[in-house]
């Protein structure tokens, strides 16, 4: 088992108390599987990937575990992490475009950048250039600096980076979402080359865009206010989705061949809860079109059939 | 209403401003009122430049933008106040549309002070509010606040209602919706087109072609600053013709289909011969032989027109 994740907490410091952005996740992500993980802006993916691989204030362990290939990752200690980062798991981050260093040389950073982790750039040119070829890339980009790319060009540079270590486990933090439709499609279907390939082992892909897992993932995950809402095979979620929230995240999305004249889509209504003090019990409860009194109650994240795991009291009630 | 013919935009590029850039090459279409037409394609391909154009904000370098019959590039003073008063424009990035230092409703009271300096307190408040309502927003909610506190969706109804208050017949419709999450995002949507219905045109721009088809009844199709298919939404979607189009189409994450194996090209370099079709680098249908010279715009069938060489051949 490749990562499994148990209750892990972490909050954010602020003057007025601990914003509750990730309030105990259980999951797993097995050997080759490509979860996505989607929600909205705030539902905490982003604080769950930085979690994983660079805890730094003003976020702060609270608890839980965090294993990789059996091994207990100390996330809380910055500087042991080291020895995992870039090498067991890595990122690519949200913007890509602006993370590599301006004043150097591409081919000097990444020498640089391996060198510090104790790898002889020489004996990596070759794989280097490898890789750089699945990217579609020419090797001439090594002596370029970073703004001479575009930014479909940067975001695969990026790729290329941060898996140059074979790592165990990849985080791609929303890489697609400034991309336009045709350089989207290409870069989405390189990471799952990657896997295939055994570049990387596991994936977890951050996104808002659902449609977009539907094409790559294998699983999906949905996060709301901080909370895991629902676990399950892509297909389930998308067809066959159980949590209220996950339906109707599904239903606002427009089709190509759905015309407003036709058919009007409706968003959700209302907005997420604030989470410096979030409400109890369910936290979708007040935008929720089927919340009862029970949902006063924190509900669990249950696995009700095989691997789908929900949070949902109705859910429960219907099923018992 | 709003016509452009001929539009072409060169940038200097370099370090001395040696090599061009052509962003927009020869574009022309028109709108009419209460009409929305999407603007889409690639990133590099020209659709902000055309938006910016519009609104006045680069220089057109040939070619002319009528509204309402008059060339916008000559306008000068008052006349340019009153083009202002007819056509505004909203932005992709609603959180860095703001000036953090001021309180978000700034922006109406500029609105205020510069077209109407002579409306009283109470009435002005009155206008506010249902330009608020308008689009969805409850005035105690949102107004006295600073940007930090209001959500994406809502910041971006409020650059909406600044557009209203001025009681705009056209819009200018920049990537509005690409920052805002999918929960909000239809209900921005779904406002435009309640707008629509209220007699304001839009030009829509965006490169996901759904968002596109969802509320405009027309559509442009630009690649690299020259327009390859336009016409009406329907006809362009259940029936694309050009190669492009329909690579933009297959490479649209569907929730009821899978990406289909397709070997995509990735952007080719500008080859920069002039007669060559523009897509030329790319299309997999090209040929060698002729090479695909000066394509022609096309009327495939009524109101769909495209611009390809192979058209009649596959």
């Amino acid at each position: 088992m490749a990562l499994d994740i148990t209750n892990l907490r972490a909050y954010y410091q602020t003057l007025k108390g601990d914003v509750k952005a990730l309030d105990g996740a259980t999951f797993n992500v097995e050997d080759r599987e490509i979860m996505g993980l989607a929600g909205e802006s705030g539902c905490g993916k982003s604080t769950l990937s930085n979690t994983l691989i660079l805890l730094k204030p003003p976020l702060r362990y609270v608890e839980g575990d965090v294993s990789l290939d059996g091994d207990i990752l100390p996330i809380w200690n910055m500087k042991k992490m080291n020895k995992y980062r870039f090498k067991k798991i890595s990122i690519i981050p949200q913007y890509a475009m602006n993370a590599m260093n301006p004043t150097r040389k591409i081919g000097k950073m990444i020498s640089e950048l391996v060198e510090s982790r104790g790898t002889n750039f020489r004996k990596i040119k070759n794989e280097l250039k490898r890789r750089l070829d699945l990217v579609e890339l020419k090797y001439d980009v090594l002596d370029m600096y970073p703004i001479e790319l575009s930014g479909g060009m940067k975001q695969r540079m990026v790729m290329v980076l941060s898996t140059l270590m074979n790592p165990s486990l990849l985080i791609a933090d929303e890489i697609t979402s400034a991309l336009d439709v045709s350089t989207q499609k290409a870069v989405a279907e390189m990471l799952v080359e990657f896997r295939d390939r055994g570049i990387v082992k596991s994936l977890i892909f951050v996104t808002h865009d659902i449609s977009i897992l539907y094409q790559i993932a294998d699983s999906i995950m949905i996060m709301y206010a901080g909370k895991l809402v629902e676990k399950a095979s892509t297909e389930t979620i998308v067809n066959n989705a159980k949590h209220p929230y996950t339906k109707l995240l599904i239903s606002s999305l427009p089709d190509v061949g759905v015309k407003f004249s036709e058919k009007r889509l409706t968003g959700i209504p209302g907005k997420p809860p604030h989470l410096l003090n979030p409400p109890t019990g369910c936290r979708f409860r007040e935008r929720c079109p089927v919340a009862y009194e029970k949902c006063l109650e924190e509900p669990p994240f249950l696995e009700v059939e095989k691997g789908h795991f929900v949070s949902c009291w109705k859910e429960f009630e219907e099923n018992a | 209403m709003l016509e452009l013919d001929k539009v072409s935009k060169v940038y200097k590029t370099g370090a001395f401003g040696g090599n061009k850039l052509v962003a927009v090459n020869n574009v022309s279409f028109s709108l009419e009122e209460g009409e929305v037409a999407s603007l889409i394609g690639e990133s590099g391909s020209g659709k902000s430049t055309i938006g910016k154009m519009i609104l006045r904000l680069i220089s057109i370098d040939s070619g002319t933008i009528k509204y309402n019959g008059k060339n916008i590039d000559t306008l000068k003073g008052n006349d340019l106040k009153e083009y202002y008063r007819n056509v505004q424009g909203v932005f992709q990035d609603p959180f860095s549309s703001y000036n953090p230092i001021f309180k978000a409703d700034r922006i109406f009271r500029i609105i205020r002070e510069e077209f109407f300096p002579d409306i009283d307190q109470k009435e002005w408040q009155k206008k506010l509010e249902k330009a608020l309502y308008d689009v969805g927003l409850n005035p105690g909610d949102v107004l006295n606040k600073f940007p930090h506190q209001l959500s994406g969706g809502q910041l971006q109804r409020f650059l909406i209602a600044r557009a209203l208050l001025l009681d705009v017949d056209f819009l200018v419709a920049d990537e509005i919706i690409s920052m805002l999450d999918a929960s909000t995002r239809i209900d921005v949507l779904n406002l435009l087109g309640e707008l629509k219905k209220k007699g304001l045109s839009v030009l829509f721009i965006t490169h996901d072609l759904s968002l596109g088809y969802y509320i405009s009844e027309k559509a442009i199709i630009l690649y690299r600053g020259c327009v390859l298919e336009s016409g009406v939404t329907d006809k362009i979607f259940k029936n694309p013709l050009h190669p492009y189009t329909r690579m933009l189409m297959a490479s649209v994450p569907r929730l009821d289909k899978k990406w289909e194996k397709v070997e995509l090209e990735l952007k080719a370099k500008q080859t920069g011969t002039e007669n060559k079709c523009v897509y030329y680098d790319r299309c997999p249908f090209k040929n060698k032989d002729s090479g695909c010279n000066n394509p022609q715009m096309v009327e495939a069938e009524e109101e769909h027109y495209v611009a390809c060489c192979h058209y009649g051949e596959v």
